[in-house]
């Protein structure tokens, strides 16, 4: 794959943009952020030291660069409010998101894209003149509104799931993977993964209906169908397979971009995940906090970003034929 | 002629404006999807305006029901038509009221998201070279920004607010714009009519604004009202977040509201589903009107 190495530079430079963005940002945040775990008791020296362990005493330039080095070690600072490595802390989010987006995303690719096909060979019936119109609905909505009626109708009204937190409270596990794979946690999984499947599986079933209509129509098929090959093989070896490509694309970019977008769900369900450590400790002024939850966010996007391109090119020969040969 | 316009060369000349709405309009009767997103759109914009005159009370008001008893969590009744909230205010004036900021979210980002990525897209197809390199590293760094959280960091940088969610709702989804149009520019700027703009003199500014820009317009128009619904949808998210402004009377302020008054718990439909309803109904207009207009500018989709 020759387009590898480019495409590479490419996510690391956008990477380097988005850290400096970042860096700008936080910088030019209002009020100052010591005040906010500082009582009025505290002396100059104690402020100043304490500025001075976050490196905040240094000048604009200086900080950027340090800023640089750290990220590059993978060091993000220490968190103002927790007191300990904001690494620490995304680390014990992460897999809580990264479970919920992948098991969301999962439910709603296999829906839409069976769903998708279906419709397809049901054009101009009724099922189509109702399940189009849902699938737009379902990307209408607000994932946190569909969230919050799921909670009313599941949670709150037939009791049947946990409305919030990933885990019974006071529940230990003898390792993270014994936690992720435990009853409990699955069990808490259901309404949250429910709800952003819903809203994400609209995505692929329009895809794959569009492709898949597109696709049907190609000379292939009518070649395949000359040569009195069943239904159901021109469904799945041919016409499915190529359709299957902008599905696949939108699959690792719905990874990147739900990463980021799952901070309203997490919020609804009280989810232990990234987007809720970004909230909390944006609202709470805890900047390194919120700055490290944030690139890591962007380190995401960007790198599903880089995925999608190369897996779009690896798939479909015809877009990079010349790097192939 | 360096003043034609490029449209009345390749269309039969002199058609009157009339006669082109009248096109419209018959091509419209064709389109239910685009006609329903329409009549969705006209219904809310009614509601905007006329809200004061459509809501039944004062929608900050708390009311009283009998002698010193805030009214809340009412039901639904004649004089509430949606209930009432836990801090005693009228679900359904709320409601209306909500129309405004939604209405004006959803406009005036969408024209912010089509100005700024016309003009990247024109300038970047049109100039080539540096102007759009320069163009498309910006729109890859803008892409690697994770939308929501960028929202909430401005929001809180700045004062929240509708101006905060419309202007980072410009920043970030100007680049879709943007490429699309530049890829249109690129085929366009080949063609006969530009070239002749070209040699007759006119100038660069001229061929990119009077002869290239009207030929985008309406695929920048298709984008701009999925960006009507982006609008809405993140005020929401970012209001429900607790990064609204908080003075302000929005559907999205009011899931929150609800959402942190136990309404859920309590089972008040009626004051959770109604929000949620409104911005359904709003971004699916833009949808509707967007895979309307859409068959109107790629034809060959149609079929």
């Amino acid at each position: 794959m020759k387009r590898l190495p480019g495409r590479l530079g490419q996510a690391i430079l956008v990477l380097w943009a988005v850290a400096s963005v970042t860096f700008l940002l936080f910088r030019l945040m209002p009020g100052d952020p010591t005040l906010n775990f500082l009582s009025e008791s505290f002396s100059e020296e104690m402020r100043a030291a304490l500025l001075a362990s976050f490196g905040l005493d240094r000048p604009l330039p200086e900080q950027y660069v340090l800023y640089l080095g750290s990220l590059l070690r993978g060091d993000l600072g220490v968190s103002f409010l927790q007191k300990r490595p904001v690494a620490d802390i995304l680390l014990e989010a992460l897999p809580n998101t990264v479970a919920l987006t992948v098991t969301a995303l999962l439910v709603a690719y296999a829906f839409g894209i069976v769903a998708g096909a279906f419709l397809a060979f049901a054009r101009g019936t009724v099922t189509e003149g109702i399940a189009i119109p849902a699938a737009l609905i379902t990307r209408a909505a607000p994932e946190f509104w569909l969230g919050m009626i799921l909670l009313a109708w599941l949670s709150f009204g037939w009791g049947i799931f946990p409305s919030s937190g990933a885990n019974q409270a006071g529940s230990e596990f003898s390792s993270e993977w014994a936690r992720l794979t435990s009853a409990d946690f699955l069990w808490h999984l259901v309404l949250p993964a429910l709800t952003l499947a819903l809203y994400l599986q609209g995505l692929p079933l329009l895809l794959m209906r569009a492709t898949m209509l597109e696709v049907l129509n190609d000379e292939f098929i009518v070649m395949a169908r000359m040569k009195g090959l069943s239904r159901w093989a021109i469904v799945m070896r041919h016409a499915a397979r190529n359709a299957l490509l902008p599905v696949a694309t939108a699959f690792a970019l719905g990874l990147g971009q739900s990463f980021g977008g799952n901070v309203v769900i997490e919020t609804v369900f009280s989810w232990p995940g990234l987007g809720r450590v970004l909230v909390s400790a944006v609202q709470g002024a805890d900047y390194p906090l919120a700055q490290g939850a944030f690139i890591m966010i962007a380190f995401v996007l960007v790198t599903m970003n880089m995925v999608a391109d190369l897996l779009y090119a690896w798939l479909d020969p015809r877009v990079s034929v010349g790097a192939r040969r | 002629m360096p003043g034609a316009s490029p449209a009345s060369a390749a269309l039969p000349r002199s058609r009157p404006a009339p006669g082109a709405l009248r096109a419209a309009l018959g091509f419209l009767r064709g389109q239910p999807f685009a006609i329903a997103g329409l009549a969705i759109y006209l219904i809310f914009l009614i509601f905007a305006v006329f809200a004061d005159q459509i809501a039944t009370h004062d929608p900050r008001q708390i009311l009283f029901s009998g002698a010193y008893r805030v009214a809340r969590y009412l039901p639904p009744s004649e004089t509430h038509y949606l209930g009432t909230t836990s801090g005693g205010r009228d679900i359904f004036s709320q409601l209306v009221h909500g129309t405004r900021s939604a209405l004006k979210v959803g406009v005036t980002a969408a024209l912010c998201v089509v100005l700024l990525g016309s003009l990247m897209g024109l300038l970047a197809g049109y100039l080539g070279g540096w102007v759009d390199r320069v163009i498309m590293r910006l729109s890859d760094i803008v892409l690697g920004l994770p939308f929501l959280p960028f929202v909430l960091v401005i929001s809180a940088l700045t004062r929240p607010g509708l101006l905060t969610v419309v202007a980072s709702v410009a920043l970030l989804l100007w680049p879709n714009t943007a490429r699309v149009i530049r890829s249109q520019v690129l085929s366009l700027r080949e063609r006969g009519w530009v070239e002749a703009a070209r040699v007759t003199g006119c100038s660069t500014a001229r061929i990119i604004f009077v002869h290239i820009a009207p030929q985008v317009a309406p695929l920048a128009a298709l984008y701009g009202s999925i960006a009507v619904g982006w609008a809405i949808l993140t005020e929401a998210s970012a209001s429900f977040l607790g990064f609204g402004d908080p003075a302000a009377i929005s559907w999205g302020l009011m899931l929150q509201d609800a959402f942190a008054n136990q309404a859920l718990s309590r089972e008040a439909w009626n004051w959770f589903v109604p929000p949620g309803l409104c911005i359904v109904a709003l971004v699916l207009a833009g949808f509707l009107v967007s895979r309307g207009s859409e068959k109107l500018l790629f034809p060959k989709l149609g079929d």
